[in-house]
């Protein structure tokens, strides 16, 4: 197993002054490829904090981040964002989906930041989406599609670029038991991917039989890390 | 189409309302500023209508003389002097000056009178459409233009009206001559336009100078210049450009209409910019998402662009459209607005800079947004 996000005595102070509040204090943790890992903890306890900053979305007040292998420190925010577009595929808890585009091109923009365009990036999109079962929604537009359509579109979005950590906040709390349970699958066939790994944020206790691992977050600490109930299967990548 | 125009095209067309009113933004601004700006080409047409027209490579003119209506006197004794300067082919005097019109129901309008030797080169009437210019040698001929018939108490060729009590009779009628200060022009002779005009007659206002054919103008110009006191000697080039600054500029006309196209400019700015800020504040959760999966400030900078750059040739092609109906309508007025290729050229660059330009609140805006807000909503 590689590392494929690796965070070091991460502390995180948000606000100024009277209104300071210690996010994170001091969190060591890591993601590994062919592992689907649940960060749960209680509302406030810094699990979203923690999600955006190994997604190189917040910088750390203290501590080291690395991607893949590189270090995050001293990053613009332009070279946080290269890092996120190559390594990075985001699951967001109410999807932000393009309401005025198709499923195809939703998932394409995820190339489309990226440079990959024509044939080749549609024909990709096409392939993610058939992926997570939408072979039949390629023309559809958000508005047109049902919550958990919508998730598998997003999730299609964030495995096109090939990025090697999914990181979802919430992917399941706006659906109803049948489609998170559908999108809880389809994430930990990603994370079966030799290549791959996937962190989910979540307070829901019936994603746990979808853990290879659990982190526990309380107050801004990694209070408890424990085996999860399903078996990592890694498959080896094509 | 690219992925980014895409969405910048369905961005705005998303909703239609904000479009139609940044599109209305638009095509008002870039109306008005064809307006002011052809009326500018229009009217700097028209004040050098007369020297545009005249058959003349030099202009010989008393000092000071500020355009062509200016009603400053030479003294005829300076056209032989100017006769007998190498390089000279011709000299021919041209007599302008204010009259009052009787019409045959009694009532006066003011004339301006262009008086020109008929035989030589000078400054004689086109766009004839009845009569001959060589009738004008008739006594008590002159030429009207048939859009002043009604102010002239004129019916066509052959009526008759009196200028300081004598008569004149129309037998040359034009088509299109008008006078941007709306007093009509009437043509005659150089003789009977002193009369007209209560001019001495040993008095003219120009000389108009045809310079032999292997002569050079600009030397000719030098020697005139030096050899006849108290007069300037002007290429038609010059003396076109002096009579436009003049009414262009010494006026304040033309800065009142570049003041208009400004002000249009500067409308149509705040109105796009106003809608494609709000546009973008509507679509600022989509833009904080594409920077969290990764986008570039100037991807999504472009998107912002596009969306300018639609509204802008939308926006233009309504107002070109409007353009030239304003156009059409007003050819046959005294003062014509017109739309030259070159204006249509500016008035596209100016309408994309504007829209560019607009865009500038809305990139700052997203310059701004925190992509972590995605986590929140």
């Amino acid at each position: 197993m590689t590392a494929v996000l690796q965070a070091e005595n991460i502390v995180k102070v948000l606000g100024q002054g009277a209104a300071e509040v210690h996010a994170l204090k001091g969190v060591n943790v890591s993601l590994g490829t062919g592992e689907l890992t649940l960060l749960m903890g209680p509302s406030g306890s810094g699990k979203t904090t923690l999600l955006s900053i190994l997604g190189c979305i917040l910088s750390p007040t203290e501590g080291a981040v690395s991607v893949g292998g590189q270090s995050t420190e001293g990053a613009e925010p332009e070279e946080l964002a290269d890092l996120r577009r190559r390594n990075i595929g985001f699951v967001f808890q109410s999807y932000h989906l393009f309401p005025t585009l198709t499923a195809t091109d939703n998932v394409r923009l995820a190339l489309d930041v990226r440079g990959e365009r024509g044939r080749k990036a549609v024909s990709r999109a096409r392939d993610a989406l058939a992926m997570v079962g939408l072979a039949h929604k390629l023309t559809s537009f958000p508005g047109q599609m049902s919550g958990g359509e919508q998730q598998r579109v997003a999730i299609a979005r964030a495995i096109v670029g090939d990025a090697s950590a999914i990181l979802a906040d919430e992917p399941t709390a706006a659906l109803d038991s049948e489609n998170g349970h559908a999108i809880m699958t389809i994430l930990s066939e990603i994370a079966s991917d030799a290549a791959r790994g996937v962190l989910v944020v979540t307070h829901d206790p019936r994603l746990l039989p979808f853990a290879t691992r659990i982190v526990r977050i309380e107050d801004g600490r990694i209070v408890s890390e424990e085996q999860g109930q399903a078996k990592r299967k890694v498959k080896a990548n094509a | 189409m690219s992925l980014i125009q895409k969405l910048a095209f369905r961005n705005l067309f998303h909703d239609r309302l904000r479009l139609i009113a940044t599109v209305i933004g638009i095509v008002f601004s870039i109306v008005l500023v064809t307006v002011q700006m052809g009326l500018y080409l229009g009217f700097g047409r028209m004040v050098t209508t007369m020297i545009d027209r005249a058959d003349a490579d030099l202009w010989i003119m008393p000092q000071g003389t500020k355009c062509f209506e200016d009603p400053a006197l030479l003294d005829v004794r300076k056209r032989f002097r100017a006769l007998s300067i190498e390089g000279v082919a011709q000299v021919n005097p041209v007599v302008i000056g204010f009259a009052d019109w009787r019409t045959p129901a009694g009532t006066t309008t003011p004339v301006f009178v262009v008086g020109s030797d008929v035989k030589n080169g000078g400054l004689h009437p086109w766009n004839v459409i009845e009569g001959q210019v060589e009738s004008l040698s008739i006594p008590d001929a002159v030429a009207a233009d048939q859009s002043y018939f009604d102010r002239l108490g004129v019916e066509g060729l052959g009526s008759t009206a009196e200028i300081r009590q004598q008569k004149v009779r129309i037998a040359v009628v034009t088509s299109g001559i008008r006078s941007f200060t709306t007093t009509p022009y009437v043509f005659t002779t150089t003789e009977r336009a002193r009369q007209y005009a209560g001019l001495p007659s040993a008095k003219a206002t120009y000389f108009l100078v045809r310079v032999a054919p292997n002569a050079d103008i600009e030397q000719t110009r030098r020697r005139l210049a030096a050899n006849i006191d108290e007069v300037e000697v002007l290429t038609t080039a010059e003396f076109r450009e002096r009579s436009r600054s003049f009414w262009l500029f010494d006026t304040g006309a033309g800065m009142a209409l570049f003041a208009g196209a400004l002000l249009g400019i500067i409308v149509g700015t705040v109105i796009v910019a106003q809608t494609l800020y709000s546009s973008t504040k509507d679509h600022l959760d989509e833009f904080a998402t594409l920077r969290a999966i990764g986008s570039s400030g100037s991807y999504i900078y472009q998107v912002i662009i596009w969306q300018a750059m639609i509204s802008a040739i939308i926006g233009f092609c309504l107002a070109a459209i409007a353009g030239f109906a304003i156009t059409a309508l007003t050819a046959g007025s005294a003062l014509p607005i017109l739309m030259t290729p070159l204006l249509l050229a500016g008035l596209f660059a100016l309408t994309v800079a504007m829209c560019v330009a607009s865009a500038i609140a809305a990139i700052v805006k997203v310059m701004r947004v925190d992509p972590a807000m995605v986590f929140s909503r």
